[in-house]
């Protein structure tokens, strides 16, 4: 049970305060709600870009990270298709520092031309350090667009190519800012050891003074009923055949959006999950096979992906997989197997509470999807999902029409 | 009107006064020391054993670790897959881990879990079969994941900048191919199996929210296995005369994964504490002087580092980074500037105080949570580093001066000694 206080400013910044008074830490997490689904299709990777100015000072303070690592604190930040995280861990005593550093930037930007260059030029390392000279770091590239037509989920957060961040100008930069990073877009969650009476006074003079801003309304293409099975085929430089299959699944609010979480447990994650069982161990067609989703918060993929050991043919992996789902969909789990994915969710939640900062972030993130309070439901609703449900969830996702199949070969020459 | 142009006040982190919450040490009846570190909330545990049994100790390429990765693949009793079901079961995890001169087994789970998996674990540990199936599965899957591998510039680098610093034939420098994993043997992994696990030497470090009759259990378990230090075996070092390596590993790649690198002496030398702090000046955190820059500045990279290697019986002093390929050499020749201005300038006071309250805040958070705790102790323990190491660590990281460090820079930062690889 992680405990809380809530309350909002006048300007509609919504903040958070989880108090534990066994760390000598204080965590503050902003999150903002924009990720790279609000991008335009032809700006992708802007979400992402603009994290990175996030650091290259604000109004009132000229360097963000210099006060921060003086104030003995380290910070970090990440972008995804849904959401944009900030967050600060620094020694509780110098808390202030954190509420004056990030109040400032969610005031303004400093807006600076020179930043905007050399983040230009970082981002598009990262561009080619994780998605480019990786092999197979061009798999979700593929898969987005086959999978997704109009939603945004269609590119992936870093962008669909190079040319897309060289091209952001400053006053696009300017325009996003005062769009989305605004009090009444984001959450404060500060955790740690820190006081509600602390932060509420902190919160009220640092951040109580920025104007509003319009709560941006998001809406987004909905991507279409998929009806028909689609396909790509590519090759690629690598070492080994590559099979990716996705379906497409709930919200992260939908009602079947727990069942489907375990059943992935089901089939893959672990040593002795279905598809790492058959395929890999008993019939040895696969070097390794995951099932998994990111918990998008619209709705998501479920995902199957595997190389394949050399000299075993794409279609007859593909086929043996069928194999496998068809065994899934024709009897539903035992009530064991059931049990042991539960005991998994149950223990996985359990180590990653051990750490404020995934406190914080955690709030921060539940509240964002509708109330901090559903972070503490999460376990009972893993242990109400029934065997039925698993049967007719499944039955439901793994139609053929509702799949995309992605054949990544390995050329030497291509 | 706040005026946001100030600062609010902060305390020094300097000024903290860090304590390493001291450890329990118990010992099992056969000797078998037991280290518990019992804080944290949640009823989790993180057990881990920890052998005498890494790299080291092998006679032939990849045996320690196949040994020690294997040991979920079967016993007298369970097979591979009634093991990992019996695991999973409970949703807790068993890692390996094989290092240099140690390998471990891992075990996190739920407190209430730990009758069902304590006679799991000491039967991997005694009662391992390593069967000839499961041994082909995994030379296979090994053999194809490093053809994945070998594509990848920073994989190809970080093998290649080892064995040019300690040789191909020592434990901290020797890598794997396809003809290593084809040469392992059931009979070998089971003679390594029984001379360095079933006869050989463990310690355990337990931490999390300790049950109070956790000695007690690991006394039934564990407390009766027969125990034999292994020797060490020593292994000369044969570095590189070459210093400077240009390779081609894929016609296509876009980026250079570039690793500059010096031996350096280990934990015990007087050179080492100061070195840390010299060492984040440089390139150990996001504020320092590689990453403002050669990332902050120029954009050459998403991102540059240096540290001391964490090894025992030596270490080296690294730099590494990922840049765009045509901007390899201009990286590096910033590397050298860095390297020179700490050689010719002393650091200013308000840049040290800076990398000193970092430092400080840092290692306040790392005492964070029993996990955290238990290995730091293991390092020291590891080390035979006394207690007193960390608070020589806080005395050396509040006091260390300019000087000091331009001193230290000018031994140990010329260009001229470090190994330079560049891998496109």
């Amino acid at each position: 049970m992680i405990t809380f206080d809530r309350f909002t400013l006048s300007n509609g910044l919504r903040v958070l305060v989880h108090t534990d008074v066994s760390t000598p830490m204080a965590v503050v997490n902003v999150l903002y709600d924009v990720g790279a689904r609000d991008e335009d299709p032809d700006q992708t990777g802007f979400a992402h870009l603009f994290e990175h100015l996030m650091f290259g000072g604000s109004l009132h303070i000229p360097d963000y990270d210099e006060p921060l690592q003086l104030a003995g604190g380290e910070n970090n930040a990440y972008t995804t298709n849904d959401l944009t995280n900030y967050y600060i861990q620094l020694p509780a005593d110098n808390l202030e520092t954190a509420f004056w550093l990030e109040s400032d930037r969610m005031l303004s930007l400093a807006f600076s031309q020179k930043s905007l260059g050399v983040q230009q030029k970082v981002v598009c390392e990262e561009f080619k350090e994780h998605y480019l000279n990786k092999p197979y770091g061009d798999v979700w590239s593929h898969m987005r667009s086959l999978a997704y037509q109009v939603h945004p989920y269609r590119w992936m957060t870093i962008g669909r190519e190079l040319a897309h961040i060289e091209q952001a100008r400053l006053q696009q930069v300017k325009d996003f800012f005062f769009k989305y990073y605004t009090p009444c877009n984001a959450i404060l969650v500060v955790a740690g050891n820190v006081h509600v009476a602390q932060v509420r006074a902190l919160a009220e003079k640092w951040f109580g003074p920025i104007p509003s801003g319009t709560r941006y309304q998001r809406k987004l293409p909905i991507e279409p009923t998929q009806t028909a099975a689609r396909f790509k085929m590519i090759q690629a430089p690598v070492p080994l055949d590559l099979l990716c299959k996705t379906w497409h699944m709930t919200d992260r609010l939908g009602a079947s959006y727990h069942a489907t979480d375990l059943l992935t447990d089901m089939l893959g994650g672990s040593a002795s999950s279905r598809l790492h069982q058959q395929l890999v161990k008993e019939q040895k067609l696969f070097v390794h096979i995951d099932c998994y989703h990111f918990g998008s918060s619209d709705p998501g993929l479920v995902t199957i992906e595997g190389k394949l050991v050399e000299g075993v043919s794409m279609e007859k992996a593909e086929q043996a997989l069928q194999e496998q789902l068809n065994a899934f969909l024709s009897q539903p789990p035992s009530e064991q197997e059931l049990e042991k994915v539960k005991n998994k969710t149950e223990s996985a939640i359990a180590f990653e509470d051990m750490s404020v900062m995934s406190r914080a972030s955690s709030l921060a993130y539940y509240e964002l999807l509708g109330d901090a309070a559903w972070m503490n439901l999460e376990l009972s609703k893993y242990a109400s999902v029934t065997t039925a449900q698993i049967a007719a969830v499944s039955n439901e996702l793994f139609r053929t029409e509702n799949q995309n199949t992605l054949y990544y070969y390995a050329n030497p020459s291509a | 009107m706040i005026d946001r142009k100030k600062m609010p006040p902060i305390v020094d982190a300097v000024h903290y006064q860090l304590e390493l919450k001291p450890y329990t040490h118990h010992q099992l009846a056969n000797g078998v020391d037991v280290y518990m570190i019992d804080a944290g909330a949640e009823e989790v545990l993180q057990i881990e054993w920890l052998y005498k049994a890494g790299n080291c100790y092998e006679s032939q390429n990849l045996i320690a670790a196949t040994t020690n990765y294997l040991l979920r693949a079967g016993t007298t009793t369970h097979t591979a897959y009634e093991l990992d079901e019996k695991i999973d079961y409970v949703g807790a995890y068993v890692n390996r881990g094989c290092y240099n001169e140690q390998a471990s087994i891992t075990l996190h789970c739920l407190n209430k879990h730990t009758d069902v998996l304590l006679p799991l674990i000491r039967e991997v540990l005694t009662e391992s079969v390593f069967p000839s199936h499961e041994l082909l599965l995994y030379q296979q899957n090994m053999k194809q994941r490093l053809s994945v591998n070998l594509r990848k510039s920073d994989y190809v680098a970080g093998r290649l900048i080892d064995a040019y610093l300690f040789g191909e034939e020592h434990p901290y420098g020797k890598y794997s191919s396809p003809s290593s994993f084809d040469a392992l043997t059931r009979d070998a992994l089971l003679a390594f199996y029984e001379r360095y696990y079933k006869q050989g030497h463990f310690q355990l470090f337990v931490a999390g929210k300790i049950p109070g009759d956790i000695v007690e259990k690991l006394n039934r378990y564990f407390g009766d296995l027969p125990i034999t230090i292994p020797d060490l075996p020593m292994h000369p070092c044969h570095p590189a005369t070459q210093k400077k390596f240009n390779i081609q590993n894929d016609p296509a790649g876009v980026q250079g994964a570039i690793r500059l690198a010096r031996p350096f002496p280990d934990r015990h030398h007087p050179d080492f504490l100061p070195a840390l702090v010299l060492n984040t000046v440089f390139g150990g955190f996001f504020g320092s002087r590689l990453m403002s820059n050669i990332r902050e500045e120029k954009g050459y990279t998403y991102g540059i580092h240096s540290y001391l290697l964490n090894l025992q019986q030596t270490s080296a002093w690294m730099i590494s980074t990922e840049a765009g390929k045509e901007v390899c050499e201009a990286t590096i020749k910033e590397v050298y500037a860095e390297m020179n201005r700490l050689c010719n300038e002393p650091i200013s006071e308000e840049e040290l105080n800076l990398v000193r309250n970092y430092m400080m805040g840092g290692l306040l958070g790392d005492l964070d949570g029993p996990f955290q705790l238990i290995a730091r102790w293991k390092n020291l323990l590891l080390n035979n580093l006394p207690p007193a190491h960390f608070h020589r660590t806080i005395d050396t990281i509040r006091n260390v001066n300019a000087q000091q460090l331009q001193a230290l820079a000018q031994r140990y930062l010329n260009p001229a000694d470090f190994y330079e690889l560049v891998v496109v």
